[in-house]
């Protein structure tokens, strides 16, 4: 993980690339996005509202002080229904990091629930799958980032290599037009429809097999293969239940656009 | 590429078996034995609901009685049917006092249209024994969390329709979820089994 930080930030050969970690939320949006699953065939570019994102995930650190003043989300109390056992796992204790666990690391074996608690803490949510797409779909310089030279072959690389067991600290990288940072190469992250991905088409239970070639025939229509990266989200979305956790699972929260 | 694939795979059979152990007797080897018992009800969830009547209920309106418990829309043309007429026929496997035990609660994907009046037509219409059937209504943000907690996915499409899974759940007296039935038609024994076994006695 740490390698991909470093070469985006020599690709980038931003000289302010490694500065302290940026916070607080950048206005994304308005604009739209080609979906790799659209929503019905006539629908192939999804229109998105202004909305605020925070600029960098959420950290262990953070994590750690909601904990410890919600303790019903405590690894040892959270209901079953809220998170599985690997909830917070990582971490030394209940309520400690322990010497392995970085404060700025972002938080991961988060369930979305438990996501979903600590924004609703903050007086935000976490964005939507659009809103978390179209503020990925960014390239360094404009909203559409596969216009750009290298930007879809450098977030590619981050996929196609092994989840490391130590994450980087978030807000090292590049911020992307946007102004928001790590979305492409740090940790999958929570969006608040998960659960509407690959609707009644999921591969594992067999059902519907219409529905699962519907969305395949969506992503050829789009004729966008280069768009992998967002595919790989979108399969890795349909697999999870809301109180799944994983080691390179994270989030961060939004908020509406103040009108 | 492969190796994320992989990771994906991985949480899925991790996360499985995690259900699996937290359906058997629920342990933590790292916690003291003193420590509180993680809670184990879908009741845990608060949930602001009115029922086809107008009533404002919790989802745990049925605590104390075997509930079986699924998401549905009033409007829908294939699936729901499909849903009620499945959990009809597992009513119909029942004895008529394990049947008088048992509750069902439908819990609406499109609190837009299906107002309580739009619940109780369609109630009246499929003959649904209501003193033991409840169709309920919830804000948004209520429905997202009560599809993420059962397992059930959906997608509102253009035209106000939903793409939606069809997952029954069977809750004990608690509230606790006992089984689980994907996708329609698929009456199985082993749900059967569980829900006898949970109605087998009055509250």
């Amino acid at each position: 993980m740490r390698a991909a930080v470093l070469s985006l930030a020599l690709v980038l050969a931003g000289g302010s690339a490694i500065a302290a970690a940026p916070g607080g939320m950048a206005r994304v949006g308005p604009g739209s996005f080609r979906p790799v699953y659209a929503p019905d065939s006539s629908t192939s570019v999804l229109d998105v509202r202004a909305f605020d994102l925070a600029r960098v995930p959420v950290t262990n650190g953070e994590f750690l002080v909601f904990v410890r003043s919600h303790p019903e989300w405590r690894r040892d109390r959270v209901a079953l229904v809220f998170a599985d056992d690997g909830y917070l796992r990582h971490w030394a204790g209940p309520l400690e990091l322990g010497p392995a666990i970085e404060a700025d690391q972002p938080v991961t074996h988060v369930s979305w629930f438990a996501a979903k608690a600590y924004c609703a803490a903050q007086g935000q949510r976490l964005p939507t799958e659009a809103e978390w797409e179209l503020a990925a779909a960014a390239g360094d310089t404009s909203a559409d980032g596969s216009a750009e030279a290298g930007v879809r072959e450098r977030i590619l690389a981050w996929y196609s290599r092994p989840a490391r067991a130590r994450l980087a600290a978030i807000g090292q990288g590049t911020a992307n037009y946007w102004g928001v940072y790590d979305l492409n190469a740090l940790v999958w992250e929570w969006v608040l429809d998960f659960n509407g991905t690959l609707v009644s088409g999921d591969s594992r239970s067999g059902a519907s097999a219409d529905r699962m070639q519907f969305c395949g025939a969506g992503a050829l229509a789009a004729g966008d293969k280069q768009d992998y990266a967002s595919f790989m989200r979108l399969a890795f979305r349909g697999s999870l239940e809301a109180r799944y956790t994983t080691s390179a699972l994270g989030f961060r929260c939004a908020r509406d656009a103040a009108p | 590429m492969r190796s994320r694939l992989l990771a994906v795979c991985a949480a899925c059979l991790l996360s499985l078996s995690g259900v699996t152990a937290a359906r058997a007797q629920h342990t933590h080897s790292t916690v003291p034995a003193a420590a509180p018992a993680r809670i184990q009800s879908l009741y845990v969830l608060s949930a602001a609901l009115v029922d086809q009547d107008g009533r404002p209920v919790g989802l745990d309106l049925f605590r104390g009685y075997p509930v079986v418990i699924s998401m549905f829309y009033a409007t829908c043309p294939g699936a729901c049917p499909l849903l009620i007429a499945d959990i009809q026929r597992i009513e119909a496997e029942l004895s008529p006092r394990e049947r008088a035990n048992l509750r069902v609660v439908l819990v609406s994907l499109d609190p837009e249209r299906d107002t309580p009046e739009a619940l109780q037509a369609l109630a009246r219409a499929r003959g649904l024994d209501e003193s033991r059937w409840r169709l309920l209504r919830a804000p948004d943000d209520t429905v997202r969390e009560i599809a993420a907690a059962l397992g059930i996915k959906y997608r509102r499409l253009p035209d106000g329709s939903f793409n939606h899974s069809s997952v029954i759940t069977l809750l004990d007296r608690s509230g606790a979820m006992q089984g689980r039935l994907d996708g329609i038609g698929k009456l199985h024994a082993d749900l059967l089994r569980r829900l006898r076994a949970a109605a087998a006695s009055p509250p």
